[in-house]
C-alpha cells in the first residue's frame, strides 16, 4: 500500500494520519516551508523545521501548536518515522523522507539546487518514491549561476543611481527579500518595505545571520532612497507610494523573467531571472539523485515533466492541485502578505 | 552584434517613447554605419532574404540538443516565439565572440544556394560563439521580424534627432525603395536615392477616431466630409512612365489590381493619388468580403475578376507635376484632383464624394446610412489641413458608425502568443441554437490586463476538455461582442461568419441563457443582405 495518496486536503499519509502541506483544515500537518500556498490557518497541530516556526507564527498566528524537527532529526507518528532534509528553496524549507516498514517517500514541497549564500542547500535523499514541484519543467528555463544575474541587478542599479532613478526590487517579502540582501549588501544601502522588515526582524532572532537593512518610514527623504536599493513585495508593485517616488523603476527578481513574453507582460523596467525555483537540468539533476521508482509530479507543468520523465524511463504521474496545474511564482495570491500589506 | 543585442533588450523594457528614442539615438551614435543601414532595414521590415527555412533550425536545434519533438513544441508554447525557443534550449556557447551585425547578415547571404550540410555547419557553429540574447537575435535574423514596438514614426524621430536632418525627408528617404546590401548609412538618411526611384510613395497620413461631439470641432463649413469606405488604403504613383500601385502595408501590389492598370493612360507623369482599393461595381462599392476574394492571390482567373471587380476611390492627390503637394491646403489639392481625374466616365476609378452638409445634425443623420453603401463611417477632414505623414491628432478625424453587438458565452480558450504566451487570451464564442451553442467567431482583443488574469483564472479551473493547447471550458461566461459585417459562409457551421470581431465588454451581469441566438443573427444577415 502506498505511503500517501492525493486529497481533496491535500497529501495524505494514512499509517501515520496526518497531512503534508493541507490546503484545508486537518489534525496533524506536516509543513515543508512558510509560504502560504503549503502552511494554512487552522490546523490543530503543525511540525516544521525549527527557522519555519516563528515565521508561521508571525505570519499565520501566534496561538499556532507547533512542533519542530532540525534537518536530519525525526519522530515516530503511528508508526510512519518522519524526518527532515533540505529543500534548498528558502530559509527553513525542509524535504519530508517517510519512512514505513522499509518504504520511503519523499515529499519534497518547493526546492531548488543552486547555493543561493542564505538558505541550507538541497540534499538529495534516495527514496522508493519522490513527490517534485516543477514549476520550471520545461528546458526553456535554465538559470544562469546567481553571481551573474547578481552582477546584472548590481550594474542595473549603477546606472539608475546615475541617472538619477530610484531602484525598486520586487521580490517576495520571505525567501526572495532575504536572498538578494544577502547577496546585494555593501556599500549601497538597502531599504525593505515594513512586511519583509518585519519578517527580517523574525529570521535575525531565529540566528540567522542577515546584513543590515533599513526599515522604510515617512521620515526617510526620496534622495536618500534613490541613492538605495529598495525592496518591496509584489503586492506593492502598482502602489502610489512607489509611483510618488523620484523617478522609479521597478525590477522583477523571478525565473519567468527567462522569457520575452512574460517581461513584456509584467511591464517592469527590467526583469532579472532568478529563482527559488530549480531549473529544468536542476529537476532532473533532483529526481535521479533521489533513485525513485515513481516520481509525482506536482505544481507547473506536470503533464509536460511527467511525459518526459516517463519517456525517460521514470514512472511519473501528473498530480493537480488546489491552485491549478497552470499556477506561477507571481499569481499565488499570499494572504499573509496582502494582509501585512493592510 | 552585443551592442545591438544591448538595444533590442533596451527597446524591449521600455514602454516610454523617449527612453527608446533615447536608445536608439544611442545607438546610431555609436554604431557602425554599415550596422545602422541594417537596424533601419529589420525595423521597417526590410528582411534579409532567408537562406534558410525556420523548420530547419527547429530541426536541427532538436537534433543537438536531443529534445524530443513534442517538448519544443510545449517549450515554444510557453515562450511564443521560434527563435527564442530555440536560443533558450541550447547549452551555453562555447567561446564567445562578437562579430558586427551586418557581419553576420552577409555571412547567411553568403549561404544561398549551400548544400544543408554546408548551411547546418554554419549555423551551428554560429549558435556555439553567441549568448543567449544574441542566438536570439541571429535566430531571428533568419526566420521572422523584429516587432518590437518601434514605429517607422519613431525610428524617424531619432534619426532625426541624431542626424539634425528633416524628418519628413528621412521618412521619405527610408520608405523608398533601396538595398540595404548597397546603399550607405549617408546615402539612405541624406535620401540619394529616392529621386532616381521612380516608385516610391509618400507616408500616409492618417487620421485619429472622433471621441467627442463633432460640434466641438467648430464650423461645419471648415471642414469636408467624406465616406469612410472599407477597403486597403493605397497609392497610385505614376512617374517617368510607370505605374505602380502601393498599399499601405508599403506592399507594391500593382500586378494584383489589373483593372486599374488603364490609369497608366490617364495621368500625366510625377503624379501621387491616395485612395482606397474597393470591390466596384457599376460606381457602388461592394461589401469587403468581396473584396477579400481578390487580396493576396499571386495569379488571378477570370471567374474572380469578373465575381470581384476593382476599383479606386480616389482621396486625395499628393504629387502633381512632379511636384511634392503635400504642404498646400486640402481644399488646393481637392481643386486640382477634380480638374484631373473629374471625369473619367465609365471607368472604375473616381473621386471619392464630398458629403456637402449645412450642420452637424444634418450630417449625423446621413451617417446613420452609412452601412446601406458600405461605407463604415464619415471622415472629417480640415478644409485647410496638410498631408501629414502618419498619424496626428486635429486635422483628420474618423467618425465611424457604432458597430453591431451580440451577447454570446465563451466555449474555448486558448493561449496567446509573444507577450501572451503564457495566458488564455484567444476566445472562441458561441450563441444559442435551439439546445446546442454553436460557435460564431474567435477574438483575442478588448480586454485589460486584469480581465485577463481573471478570464485565465477561470479556464483553469473549469476546463472540460484539453485539445492541444486549447481547453474546452464550462460555458459560463458572457460577453458582447462588436463586429462590423456579417456574410453568409459555407466554412462556418453557423452558416455566416462575423467581420472583425472583437471583445466590447464582459457582461458579468448577464448569464449563459440570456446570450443571444443564431436566428437573431441570421435576421441581421437577411436586413443587411
Amino acid at each position: 500500500m502506498a505511503l500517501i495518496e492525493f486529497t481533496k486536503r491535500g497529501i495524505y499519509c494514512k499509517q501515520g494520519n496526518f497531512y503534508i502541506d493541507p490546503w484545508w483544515p486537518v489534525d496533524y500537518a506536516v509543513t515543508t516551508h512558510g509560504h502560504s500556498d503549503h502552511v494554512r490557518f487552522g490546523n490543530k497541530y503543525y511540525l516544521c523545521h525549527t527557522l519555519t516556526k516563528p515565521i508561521i507564527k508571525r505570519r499565520i498566528s501566534e496561538d499556532l501548536n507547533v512542533e519542530t524537527l532540525e534537518y536530519g532529526e525525526s519522530i515516530n507518528r503511528n508508526g510512519v518515522n518522519i524526518s527532515f532534509f533540505p529543500a534548498g528553496h528558502i530559509i527553513g524549507s525542509a524535504q519530508v523522507r517517510l519512512e514505513y516498514k522499509g518504504e520511503v517517500c519523499v515529499i519534497s514541497g518547493d526546492y531548488k539546487i543552486e547555493d543561493d549564500g542564505i538558505t541550507v542547500p538541497f540534499e538529495p535523499v534516495k527514496c522508493h518514491s519522490f513527490v517534485s514541484e516543477s514549476t520550471f519543467g520545461l528546458p526553456v528555463y535554465k538559470w544562469q549561476k546567481q553571481e551573474v544575474v547578481f552582477n546584472g541587478i548590481r550594474s542595473w542599479v549603477n546606472d539608475n543611481i546615475n541617472q538619477q532613478k530610484t531602484s525598486v526590487l520586487i521580490a517576495y517579502s520571505l525567501g526572495k527579500a532575504q536572498r538578494l540582501i544577502k547577496n546585494l549588501a555593501g556599500d549601497i544601502p538597502i531599504y525593505v518595505h515594513n512586511s519583509i522588515a518585519n519578517l527580517n526582524e523574525v529570521i535575525i532572532g531565529a540566528g540567522v545571520n542577515l546584513p543590515e537593512t533599513i526599515r522604510i518610514t515617512p521620515e526617510i527623504t526620496k534622495d536618500e532612497l534613490q541613492k538605495g536599493i529598495v525592496i518591496v513585495p509584489p503586492a506593492m508593485r502598482d502602489s502610489r507610494w512607489i509611483k510618488n517616488l523620484s523617478h522609479p523603476v521597478t525590477g522583477i527578481c523571478s525565473g519567468w523573467m527567462q522569457v520575452r513574453a512574460h517581461r513584456r507582460w509584467q511591464s517592469a523596467d527590467a526583469g532579472f531571472a532568478l529563482s527559488d525555483h530549480a531549473d529544468w537540468p536542476g529537476l532532473m539533476e533532483a529526481i535521479s539523485a533521489t533513485g525513485a521508482e515513481k516520481v509525482y509530479v506536482t505544481h507547473g507543468f506536470t503533464a509536460a515533466f511527467s511525459r518526459f520523465l516517463n519517456d525517460e524511463g521514470i514512472e511519473a504521474a501528473e498530480v493537480l492541485t488546489k491552485f491549478g496545474q497552470e499556477d506561477d511564482e507571481e499569481n499565488k495570491v499570499d494572504l499573509a502578505e496582502q494582509n501585512e500589506n493592510k | 552584434m552585443k551592442r545591438f543585442a544591448k538595444l533590442i533588450q533596451q527597446l524591449e523594457l521600455s514602454n516610454k517613447t523617449n527612453d527608446k528614442i533615447a536608445a536608439l539615438v544611442d545607438y546610431f551614435n555609436y554604431a557602425d554605419d554599415k550596422d545602422k543601414v541594417w537596424v533601419i532595414a529589420l525595423f521597417t521590415g526590410k528582411k534579409p532574404k532567408r537562406p534558410i527555412k525556420s523548420a530547419l533550425l527547429k530541426y536541427w536545434a532538436i537534433d543537438i540538443t536531443e529534445t524530443p519533438e513534442w517538448l519544443f513544441a510545449e517549450s515554444y508554447s510557453n515562450v511564443g516565439d521560434l527563435s527564442e525557443t530555440i536560443a533558450l534550449l541550447l547549452p551555453p556557447a562555447a567561446h564567445t565572440s562578437d562579430f558586427q551585425l551586418h557581419t553576420w547578415i552577409e555571412e547567411l547571404h553568403d549561404l544561398e544556394g549551400k548544400t544543408d550540410e554546408t548551411k547546418k555547419e554554419f549555423i551551428l557553429n554560429a549558435w556555439n560563439k553567441l549568448e543567449t540574447q544574441e542566438r536570439f537575435i541571429f535566430n531571428k535574423l533568419i526566420s521572422g521580424n523584429f516587432r518590437i514596438g518601434v514605429s517607422n514614426k519613431m525610428l524617424v524621430n531619432a534619426l532625426a534627432k541624431q542626424s539634425s536632418l528633416d524628418s519628413a525627408q528621412i521618412m521619405h528617404s527610408i520608405m523608398g525603395k533601396w538595398n540595404p546590401y548597397e546603399i550607405t548609412f549617408h546615402e539612405l538618411v541624406n535620401g540619394i536615392h529616392v529621386n532616381t526611384d521612380n516608385s516610391w510613395p509618400y507616408p500616409f497620413c492618417l487620421a485619429y477616431a472622433l471621441e467627442q461631439e463633432p460640434e466641438k470641432l467648430g464650423d461645419i463649413s471648415e471642414w469636408q466630409a467624406e465616406w469612410k469606405w472599407d477597403g486597403i488604403r493605397g497609392q497610385i504613383v505614376k512617374r517617368n512612365g510607370e505605374l505602380f500601385i502601393w498599399s499601405r502595408g508599403e506592399e507594391l501590389v500593382t500586378e494584383q489590381f489589373p483593372e486599374l492598370h488603364f490609369m497608366i493612360d490617364v495621368l500625366p507623369d510625377g503624379v501621387v493619388l491616395d485612395g482606397e482599393i474597393l470591390a466596384v461595381q457599376d460606381k457602388q462599392v461592394l461589401s469587403f468580403s468581396t473584396l477579400q476574394q481578390r487580396l493576396n492571390r499571386k495569379t488571378i482567373n477570370k471567374k474572380q475578376l469578373e465575381d470581384a471587380p476593382i476599383g479606386f476611390f480616389v482621396y486625395d492627390i499628393l504629387e502633381y507635376e512632379a511636384k511634392d503637394f503635400r504642404e498646400e491646403p486640402l481644399s488646393e489639392r481637392r481643386k486640382i484632383l477634380e480638374q484631373l481625374i473629374g471625369d473619367l466616365d465609365e471607368s472604375p476609378v473616381m473621386i471619392s464624394p464630398v458629403i456637402n452638409c449645412s450642420t452637424w445634425e444634418e450630417l449625423a443623420a446621413l451617417r446613420q446610412t452609412s452601412r446601406s453603401i458600405n461605407s463604415e463611417g464619415i471622415m472629417l477632414k480640415k478644409l485647410s489641413s496638410h498631408y501629414h505623414s502618419g498619424r496626428k491628432r486635429g486635422d483628420w478625424w474618423k467618425w465611424k458608425i457604432n458597430p453591431y453587438t451580440v451577447d454570446a458565452v465563451m466555449i474555448y480558450a486558448q493561449k496567446g502568443s509573444g507577450r501572451r504566451a503564457n495566458f488564455f487570451t484567444d476566445y472562441t464564442f458561441a450563441v444559442r441554437d435551439g439546445e446546442n451553442l454553436v460557435t460564431i467567431a474567435k477574438a483575442y482583443s478588448g480586454l485589460t490586463d486584469k480581465e485577463i488574469k481573471e478570464v485565465n483564472s477561470f479556464v483553469t479551473r473549469n476546463a472540460i476538455e484539453k485539445f492541444g493547447p486549447v481547453r474546452t471550458v464550462k460555458p459560463e461566461l458572457v460577453f458582447e461582442i462588436a463586429f462590423e459585417g456579417i456574410a453568409e459562409s459555407k466554412r462556418h457551421k453557423a452558416g455566416l461568419a462575423l467581420r472583425f470581431p472583437r471583445i466590447l465588454r464582459w457582461r458579468k451581469d448577464k448569464k449563459a441563457d440570456e446570450i443571444n441566438t443564431l436566428e437573431d443573427l441570421r435576421q441581421l444577415l437577411q436586413s443587411t443582405l
